[in-house]
């Protein structure tokens, strides 16, 4: 016997909830109880009394899976609103990485030539690396990291994705 | 303000609450508690003897009465016992708050004596919980835990509180109910899908009713709504376990139990349907048999007050997300106002009574042995005759399926079962817990052999608090249901489900205070099930029954409504892989 498994979409879920203890392990836990992904994940404060706080969720699942996910988090006590930005309308998600690049010569050159393709700035030098910060979709930072491995990519830090609806409305 | 210890505080909101009982147990963490609970006028304090006992007369309190159950343990040990009936209450919807003990605030994450990460523990298997770790917030906590725990779909909510929390002192005012910033439960029906879903039962040919736990959750009025709704339609009406009592089992139009070891008529009017109407049920895989071939012809009506039931595994044409009695009252206003007539359902009926001449709940006797099936049926024969109002718990396993086939249920609230956990040990304390809120009540707890072991030393408890609770074993010297799916699914091979040394339960009854009734032979039967309910104070009965007793109607893992095994000569000795690791 051999276990199946369904095709997968990415979604970008955007939460507000109560900004209150436990509530990281109470999503975190949700997905793992149920068995549903986690690309990414971030969490800030986002009104002036720290009261409430915006989550940002990449996940991947099958349609019905999605939909059900935004139900069981829906359920949850603290949560305020859930809205599927991917489903929703169009709208701009960011990622943030820190990428740290060592190399000598023609590398170092060729390394701040390709930054400069992304825009990303340098925010650390020593005579044989790099700190370059990079922001966009997770796509493009995938690209960057890409090229820079095969320079003399040391190490990378990212964010996880946040995301805004476009327009003046709020979710 | 005067101030008040964190306890007093406790307590104090338990009475403005309008807790009469609590079950619980004390240890250090939630000494102060017990303190504040010494002698006290209005709330009885119920001393179980094992945590998860306490959980399990929670849970049978509020479902034969309909108001929330109240557990109060301590610290580590205690709450970690309690938590399989968290998980319980979770599962069937049961309203239950669990108040916990917690080492000091300052020992908290310090490995103390007797601590737990009781919020940590219990945070996937509560509706909602919190550590409160200051006396202001207290009141607060507490009464948005019971409104949390009773409103919505209800569920069990935990209210950790440390030690220093308890004895520290804060002002005490009853605090007003506010809309919750998050917190709020749809119960009201949009009415374009009301709308839709009189149009659609009026246009059905062959509608049924598939009801469950929410009926009964929705209070008294939700059942006798269904009533008059299957009344104004002539629909045949089918239930989970759960939902068992909702709708009469002496009605026309009553199709029995589905499921896997529903009536071959409610599977049959299941899987040949054009309409279903769930009404509080969630398409369990207990109720469903394999997705891909249920209810292919069906158009499904969901009415859940749980959005997160609905399409999480049975795709339905029109999402109701309501109390069942606000979309019950809603539907049957507009079936009436619109002046729709029952369809003409003639022969529909007519298929229907043709699965029904199966008559898939017969078994063969041999009159020698008692038959379980036959067991179950004197009993709701000799509950009747005697006039009192019945509450049946069970513990789970065959005999729980038995039950479930055999003995009819007229009334919500009268049968309590644990359904969605499937906990062996549930039944006795449950009875236990019903019969506390339903003193006169006859509360009797069919139990097996093997399952009543989980959680016998409640029986102290009965003794203690004089509670005239009875107790039915259907013994088979055998984990039963363990039993059958080996006979089924592992030819044969008995691999520790056979029930050695079991003590005699007689003689355990006398040793707890208890009469003891042992019930051998079929002749005896009657006379000692008539015994069993006219003796009074607690009894427990030994019911010898039939050793290999297979529980029929069945539905295989992974077969379809259309497949179901009706007796013991249709058993394959071996399944394919794929059906095994179901479960």
């Amino acid at each position: 016997m051999h276990i199946q498994e369904e095709l997968s979409q990415r979604h970008v879920l955007s939460l507000t909830v109560s900004n209150e203890a436990g509530i990281l392990a109470r999503i975190a836990g949700l997905f793992t109880a149920r068995g549903y992904n986690i690309d990414s994940l971030t969490v800030a404060d986002i009104t002036a009394d720290h009261a409430i706080s915006r989550i940002t969720i990449v996940t991947s699942g099958p349609p019905k899976v999605v939909d059900q996910i935004i139900a069981q988090l829906e359920r949850l006590v603290p949560v305020h609103k859930v809205t599927d930005l991917t489903e929703a309308g169009p709208f701009v998600e960011r990622e943030l990485a820190l990428v740290k690049v060592a190399g000598v010569g023609e590398d170092r050159i060729e390394a701040l030539r390709l930054a400069d393709v992304f825009r990303a700035k340098v925010v650390d030098t020593t005579i044989e690396s790099f700190i370059f910060e990079i922001t966009g979709t997770t796509e493009k930072i995938d690209n960057f990291v890409g090229l820079m491995r095969q320079i003399g990519l040391i190490e990378v830090g990212r964010t996880g994705v946040v995301g805004l609806m476009r327009g003046k409305e709020a979710v | 303000m005067a101030e008040k210890s964190g306890a007093d505080i406790l307590v104090e909101c338990l009475v403005d609450l309008g807790v009469e009982v609590v079950f619980g147990y004390p240890g250090g963490a939630v000494l102060p508690i017990y303190d504040a609970l010494y002698n006290h006028p209005t709330i009885k304090h119920v001393l179980v003897r094992h945590e998860q006992g306490a959980t399990h007369m929670a849970e049978g309190y509020a479902r034969s009465t309909g108001r929330p159950g109240v557990v109060l343990v301590t610290s580590g040990p205690g709450a970690t016992n309690a938590v399989t009936g968290i998980t319980d209450a979770l599962m069937d919807s049961i309203p239950m708050v669990v108040i916990t003990g917690q080492v000091p605030t300052q020992l908290i994450g310090t490995d103390a004596f007797q601590e737990a990460d009781t919020v940590g523990i219990t945070r996937h298997c509560s509706k909602h919980n919190y550590l409160v770790k200051t006396p202001g917030k207290l009141a607060e906590v507490v009464h948005e835990a019971f409104h949390i725990a009773t409103t919505g779909r209800p569920g069990p909510v935990v209210v950790d509180i440390p030690k220093n929390v308890q004895i520290a002192t804060a002002p005490y005012r009853k605090p007003e109910l506010k809309v919750h910033p998050s917190y709020r439960p749809q119960t009201k029906a949009d009415a374009a899908a009301i709308d839709s879903a009189v149009e659609m039962l009026a246009a059905a040919e062959r509608p049924i009713l598939y009801t469950g736990g929410g009926v009964i959750n929705s209070g008294p009025r939700g059942s006798a709504l269904l009533r008059e709704l299957a009344a104004l339609t002539g629909a045949p009406v089918t239930s989970t376990l759960m939902g068992l009592g909702a709708f009469p089992a002496s009605s026309d139009q009553w199709l029995g139990m589905l499921g896997m070891h529903g009536t071959y008529e409610a599977n049959w009017a299941m899987n040949q349907a054009d309409l279903i109407l769930c009404i509080g049920a969630r398409f369990d895989d207990r109720v469903t048999g394999r997705l891909d071939a249920f209810a292919p012809n069906a158009r499904k009506i969901h009415i859940d007050i749980d959005r997160s039931s609905i399409n999480k595994t049975v795709d339905v044409d029109l999402p109701i997300v309501a109390d069942v009695a606000s979309a019950l009252d809603d539907m049957i206003a507009l079936w009436k106002q619109r002046g729709h007539r029952a369809s003409a359902l003639g022969e529909w009926w007519a298929r229907i009574e043709g699965w029904r001449a199966v008559r898939s709940l017969d078994y063969a006797e041999d009159g020698k042995d008692i038959m379980p099936q036959r067991a179950i049926a004197d009993l709701y024969k000799a509950c009747a005759a005697s006039g009192k109002d019945v509450i049946i718990t069970t513990e789970v396993g065959q005999h729980q399926m038995w039950a479930a086939q055999h003995f009819g249920f007229e009334a919500p609230n009268k049968w309590l079962t644990s359904g969605g956990l499937g906990t062996m040990g549930y039944g006795f304390p449950a009875a236990i817990g019903a019969q506390m809120g339903n003193p006169d009540s006859l509360t009797v707890c069919i139990a097996g052999d093997a399952s009543i072991q989980m959680n016998i030393q409640e029986m102290g408890t009965a003794t203690q608090y004089r509670l005239p609770v009875k107790i039915l074993i259907l013994n088979n010297e055998y984990m039963g249901m363990v039993r059958q799916w080996q006979e089924l699914t592992y030819e044969s091979r008995y691999s520790n489900s056979y029930s050695d040394s079991l003590p005699d339960f007689v003689k355990l009854g006398e040793a707890y205070g208890w009469a003891g009734i042992r019930i051998e032979r079929p002749d005896e039967l009657e006379a000692g099930l008539r015994e069993m309910i006219d003796t009074p104070g607690p009894v427990i009965v030994d019911c010898r029954v039939a050793k290999l007793s297979n529980c029929f109607p069945m539905i295989p893992s992974g077969a379809s409504h259309t497949d179901m095994l009706l007796d013991p000569k249709q058993i394959a000795g071996v399944m394919s892989d794929e059906a095994k690791a179901l479960v």
